[in-house]
């Protein structure tokens, strides 16, 4: 326990390929204690599993190297520790990429790296289902089995236990990798505060406290549709940072002198999003009921959060799993005003006519007219696009077949010569096929998780 | 009387897999009672006919003024399957804002409701 009575958590980046700008404003904004980079989507590690295939020192977010680099002088001469799931599929990989980078700038022996792993099941899949781990699809209920010669990545969801143990070695920076991305805001306080292994009220305090701050600016005015149009300087938008009392209660706040807004409306719009039941938000530390969120205004910039519940933790670590899909494409051209929708429909037609005569058939086909009624279909109305100055036909395939795929991609542009009349907007020309990594998620007995932890100096 | 939810709430949607969530928050704390009596599972169901092949949950969060609507089958599988602009269902929520009410005209008045006039 530090004895600290605030401790101040900054969101720096809220998936990989946001603002590069973010972790750097952070730390020199004003004062945190931590800062938290979250760069796992559900997808993001068979990508990265795939780059390592190609390159053994690979398969980590590179882009961590960079914010690192950033953020250095004040992990050095300022004390922030910085936690991130940068790991991906190779954590060793990416802690030697941050070595070097400091190396370079004389800083190498300032850093204690924290590397954990244990989340990689890959190697382990077979064993698991020799041991009767069915790894069955939460969604589907299927067994692994149906797709196990597709798998190409398998992590379970770590919690915060073990960058917990690598705070307690005394590591300034912790790359993990598939952790859920609560876990990266909630070990900190549970470090700092020596919150109980089970003190499901705290501890759930701190999950949605990463819940909130875990999509970066998303709580801090970005992607708010409340009051949109005042929300202030967007350009120059803060990023959102906890500031969490040992009882469990935080203020969501951001620098002074930064754009957006954090008000009970836009923590609220972060609170709702992916949420499935409220009352049970499942991770691997403490299942978190949001209906006990208290939200309260605690003046400009700042929402006080208090009366979380929470209660005991399952005894299942989730698994991601990433397996071979088949194949897509998809390819758009834009039709003009006037009757630039039908135009684009009569498009459609054609081309799929050409489909069946070439006998394709696909296990999926869709079409969309963007203007019209692509993002709300029926709802947008009868007449939506009727009118438009302009319609994007976008129309996309999936199947098993990549040949079949293939052969699509070269139907879409000879539109242009031998369609309907003002098309433009396929510069691009052909689309590219892409295989497809679909997403399995799972569950396993937490039992067969070991998670390890070193710390590098 | 005709109340529209983009006048009365405000929202943000996601995604887990083929099921778009979206979480429904009233702009004001008394309209929270509007939403929960005529933004039912039964109303969500009618609303996203032709765009959701799944049925809909509804869960309350009285603590947040806010309902929160899992959509299932509306992703064209979700994920990195989708073929769709919106794979992941970021705009169901303004979809969702859409929808139009009818609140007794009494009820309306008392808590001050916009009125909606579609638009001819």
């Amino acid at each position: 326990m530090s004895g600290k009575t605030v401790v101040r958590v900054a969101g720096g980046q809220g998936f990989w390929g946001d603002w590069l700008e973010a972790p750097r404003r952070q730390v020199e904004g004003g004062p945190v204690d931590y800062l938290m980079l979250d760069y796992l989507a559900e997808v993001t590690m068979s990508i990265l599993q795939k780059q390592k295939e190609r390159d053994p020192n690979m398969g980590y977010a590179r882009d961590f190297v960079g914010a690192m680099e950033s953020v250095l002088d004040a992990v050095v001469n300022k004390g922030v520790k910085v936690i991130a799931n940068a790991g991906g599929v190779n954590p060793e990989a990416c802690a030697a990429a941050v070595q070097a980078m400091a190396a370079k700038h004389g800083a190498a022996g300032k850093l204690k790296i924290g590397v954990i792993t244990g989340d990689n099941l890959l190697p382990r899949i077979d064993e698991l289902l020799a041991n009767g781990h069915e790894l069955r699809n939460m969604d589907t209920g299927e067994p692994l089995s149906l797709v196990r010669d597709r798998v190409i990545a398998a992590n379970a969801y770590i919690g915060s236990t073990p960058i917990v143990e690598a705070l307690s070695k005394g590591a300034n920076v912790v790359i993990i990798g598939r952790s859920t991305d609560t876990a990266l805001t909630m070990a900190p306080l549970r470090y700092e505060f020596g919150w109980a292994a089970n003190d499901w009220d705290k501890l759930a305090a701190g999950i949605i406290a990463g819940h909130i701050i875990e999509c970066g600016a998303q709580c801090s005015g970005g992607n708010c549709l409340h009051d949109w149009r005042n929300i202030p300087n967007l350009a120059d938008i803060g990023y959102p940072i906890v500031e969490c009392s040992p009882d469990g209660t935080f203020v969501v706040t951001k620098h002074d002198n930064t754009g957006g807004r954090v008000s009970v409306p836009t923590v609220t719009e972060q609170l709702v999003y992916e949420m499935g039941d409220p009352h049970s938000y499942i991770t691997p530390d403490v299942v978190a009921d949001f209906t006990s969120i208290q939200l309260a205004d605690g003046g400009t910039d700042r929402v006080k959060v208090h009366g979380i519940k929470g209660s005991a933790a399952t005894d299942k670590l989730k698994v991601s799993i990433a397996y071979r899909s088949g194949y897509k494409a998809v390819g758009s051209l834009v039709y003009s005003w006037p009757d630039a929708l039908e135009k684009a429909q009569m498009a459609d037609r054609i081309l799929r006519e050409r489909l069946d005569r070439l006998g394709l058939t696909f296990e999926q086909v869709l079409s969309e007219f963007v203007g019209a009624s692509a993002t709300h279909g029926p709802l947008a109305g009868v007449g939506a696009g009727k009118d438009a100055p302009e319609i994007q036909y976008r129309i996309g395939v999936r199947d098993a077949d990549k040949a079949k795929v293939e052969r699509f991609t070269r139907e879409i542009v000879p539109l242009v010569l031998n369609g309907p009349p003002s098309v433009t907007g396929f510069a691009a020309g052909r689309p590219k096929t892409e295989e497809i990594v679909a997403y399995w998620p799972a569950l396993v007995d937490k039992t067969v998780v070991t998670t390890h932890v070193e710390v590098l100096s | 009387m005709k109340v529209r939810l983009l006048d009365i709430a405000h929202a943000r949607s996601g995604d887990k897999g083929d099921t778009a969530n979206v979480g429904l928050i009233a702009l004001k704390p008394e309209w929270y009672d509007v939403l929960v009596t005529y933004v039912t599972e039964a109303a969500a169901v009618t609303h996203f006919t032709g765009v959701i092949t799944g049925g809909v949950q509804r869960y309350e969060l009285p603590n947040l003024r806010a309902l929160n609507f899992l959509l299932h089958g509306a992703l064209d599988g979700g994920g990195t399957l989708s073929l769709k602009t919106d794979a992941q269902g970021k705009v169901f929520s303004t979809a969702m804002l859409r929808m139009v009410i009818d609140v007794p005209d009494a009820e309306a008045q008392a808590l001050a409701l916009p009125a909606y006039t579609a638009a001819v």
